[in-house]
């Protein structure tokens, strides 16, 4: 390889890389200016071109906001239907994901195919017959109501029996039952230590599904203090439709910790996302 | 209930061991009982229920059911609204696919070509944000983008010398805003996925190409492309479902209904809350869900049927 041709590739990877970084920052710049607009003056917002860093930073907009809504109550509601969403989702797919994988019995395959044919189906096709459900159970407007739609993942089951089928060795499991351990004993102390990896995965899914999930708790929750941040923030944003400052403001109270959560999770989440791409 | 344990595949049946299958057996329906219950109770019993109310005319005040057939179908096609919705959420899916699909793949190409630059990480990070960060502050975000008087995109058009647009109050203008922030949350989705396949993709036939005097471009489109085709059927289908269940996006940057200004882009899924929960004709509403379903199981088909016809060649 000659030196010009070298220093033309590495000139070649730079301009991609100024490329990528570019763009990288333009998909950012909404929520870069958001976030900004939020610490902003009513004055400065109007400014043209728009400042990436207040001139004038000021708190005002988010007191008010913290003020003049229950936020820290739909935080506290997400968050609380998020994690226990999450756990839910963790236990009842981790069980079913290792009987299916470990356990061949036809009566038990029949049934779990049956169920996974039904995780091409969208939520919002069923959502108005289990909205009369929750309501027949008087959970409309709780927390409890709105975890009767995020109970159970197909994915999670998936994603369980696919990884105790890659690592957990029918040895294993074998020679602990000639031990004489128990079968519980041996889901709890031999299989989900052998799928910490998917089950962390598992778990960042299942929390950001519920925390983003719109459509759902905009039909079970209608009184404000039930509201979740999703729910809360839109009907915000329709109250206050010209205060462009407030709502920014709001938005970036709810964004920014989450963005936060995400970059610090990253690993998990994505290979719980990639995994999803290898249905086949 | 006994009859189960006859199906094992293992031969050896003495008595010991088949206490322990018997054990085993028993471990497993404990296991799975409460997960089989909740998908019956929340899953299968509501769709169900969809299947079963589109049939029947339901105003939620009064007492009676009738049973209609496909009475609520046959009204459906008939209805302007609903019809409005459907070619809107069509319009959405697809175009929102359209700028997904070579959008991510050439993304996840460029990232895949700079995995070992310092700011791989960052890349893949800056792209997957969009996709996780929570729908509504976003669309709020791209709401002010949009905003006619005070958005930047217009200012930055009149900069340029053109004309501001209405982006939020005209009726294809606001489907393309719409189209736009969907890409927009669906690209990082698709750039992962897209870097999986990469990742995966045979090493020596590009050495190959690149010996025999192949460039990059010319790699991207006559290899990278045809040995991709499984990952952006796969990609596609999952982005049109999404977009055919489009709704906090419009309900954020395209709605009315509580008297903010700008147009309402009526989607399935709107169209749908809306005939249940304000017009109250929850049998109608379901008939809407099982056209949805419909349009999901006839992408999933297609998306079959072409992998299967794939594999036989």
């Amino acid at each position: 390889m000659t030196v010009s041709s070298n220093t033309r590739s590495r000139r070649k990877n730079l301009l991609l890389d100024m490329m990528l970084f570019v763009i990288c920052v333009l998909l950012l710049l909404p929520l870069l200016l958001l976030i900004a607009n939020g610490f902003k003056t009513p004055q400065e917002i109007l400014v043209w071109p728009p400042t990436i860093l207040p001139k004038d930073p000021t708190l005002e907009n988010f007191q008010r906001v913290f003020s003049e809504t229950p936020l820290f109550r739909w935080i506290f509601n997400s968050l609380s239907f998020a994690l226990l969403s999450m756990i839910a989702i963790v236990i009842t797919s981790t069980l079913a994901g290792y009987v299916v994988a470990k356990f061949q019995f036809w009566t038990i395959n029949v049934i779990f195919t049956l169920f996974l044919a039904t995780a091409i189906i969208p939520f919002e096709v069923y959502m108005i017959p289990l909205y009369f459900q929750v309501k027949a159970l008087g959970a409309l407007n709780s927390i409890g109501g709105l975890l009767i739609g995020y109970l159970v993942m197909s994915f999670g089951i998936f994603l369980i029996r696919q990884n105790v089928i890659a690592t957990v060795p029918d040895e294993l499991i074998e020679a602990a039952r000639i031990d004489g351990a128990g079968e519980f004993w041996i889901f709890w102390h031999i299989v989900v230590p052998l799928l910490k990896g998917p089950i962390a995965a598992l778990s960042v899914l299942a929390f950001f599904q519920a925390w983003t999930t719109f459509a759902w708790p905009i039909v079970v929750l209608t009184r404000k203090t039930a509201f979740t941040i999703e729910v809360g923030l839109a009907n915000f944003q329709s109250a206050y439709t010209v205060d462009l400052a407030l709502l920014s403001a709001a938005s970036a109270a709810v964004m920014v910790p989450s963005v936060l959560v995400f970059v610090l999770l990253r690993r998990s989440f994505v290979e719980g996302i990639a995994a999803s791409g290898m249905k086949e | 209930m006994s009859s189960a344990l006859v199906a094992a595949p293992n031969s050896n049946l003495e008595g010991k061991d088949k206490v322990s299958r018997k054990k085993r057996f028993w471990f497993a329906i404990i296991a799975i009982l409460p997960t089989f219950a909740i998908f019956g109770w929340v899953r299968m019993f509501p769709i169900a229920e969809t299947l079963r109310l589109s049939l029947f005319e339901w105003n939620l005040l009064s007492r009676n059911k009738p049973f209609v057939g496909l009475e609520n179908f046959r009204e459906l096609f008939q209805d302007d609204q609903f019809l409005d919705a459907i070619i809107n959420t069509a319009a959405i899916a697809f175009g929102a696919m359209a700028v997904t699909i070579p959008v991510s793949m050439v993304l996840a190409a460029v990232i895949y070509h700079r995995t070992r630059s310092r700011f791989a990480g960052f890349y893949e990070t800056a792209v997957f944000i969009p996709h996780v960060v929570s729908l509504v502050p976003a669309a709020m975000a791209w709401k002010w983008v949009f905003d006619a008087k005070l958005g930047p995109l217009n200012r930055l058009i009149v900069a340029f010398g053109g004309e501001a647009q209405p982006w939020l109050f005209d009726p294809v203008l606001s489907v393309i805003c719409i189209i736009l922030l969907v890409s927009w949350q669906t690209l990082g989705y698709g750039v992962l996925i897209y870097l999986v396949g990469f990742r995966n993709l045979p090493k020596s036939v590009y050495e190959a190409a690149r010996l025999d005097g192949a460039n990059g471009v010319q790699s991207f489109f006559f290899m990278s492309v045809p040995l991709l085709k499984p990952i952006t059927l796969y990609v596609s289908v999952v982005t049109l479902i999404s977009g055919f269940n489009v709704y906090a996006q419009a309900f954020i940057l395209a709605s009315d209904t509580q008297g903010a200004p700008g147009r309402l882009v009526r989607v399935l899924v709107l169209d749908m809350l809306e005939n249940s929960f304000q017009n109250f004709r929850v049998g109608y509403a379901a008939a809407e869900a099982v056209i949805l379903l419909v349009i999901v199981l006839v992408l999933t088909g297609v998306q079959f049927g072409l992998l299967r016809q794939r594999g036989r060649k």
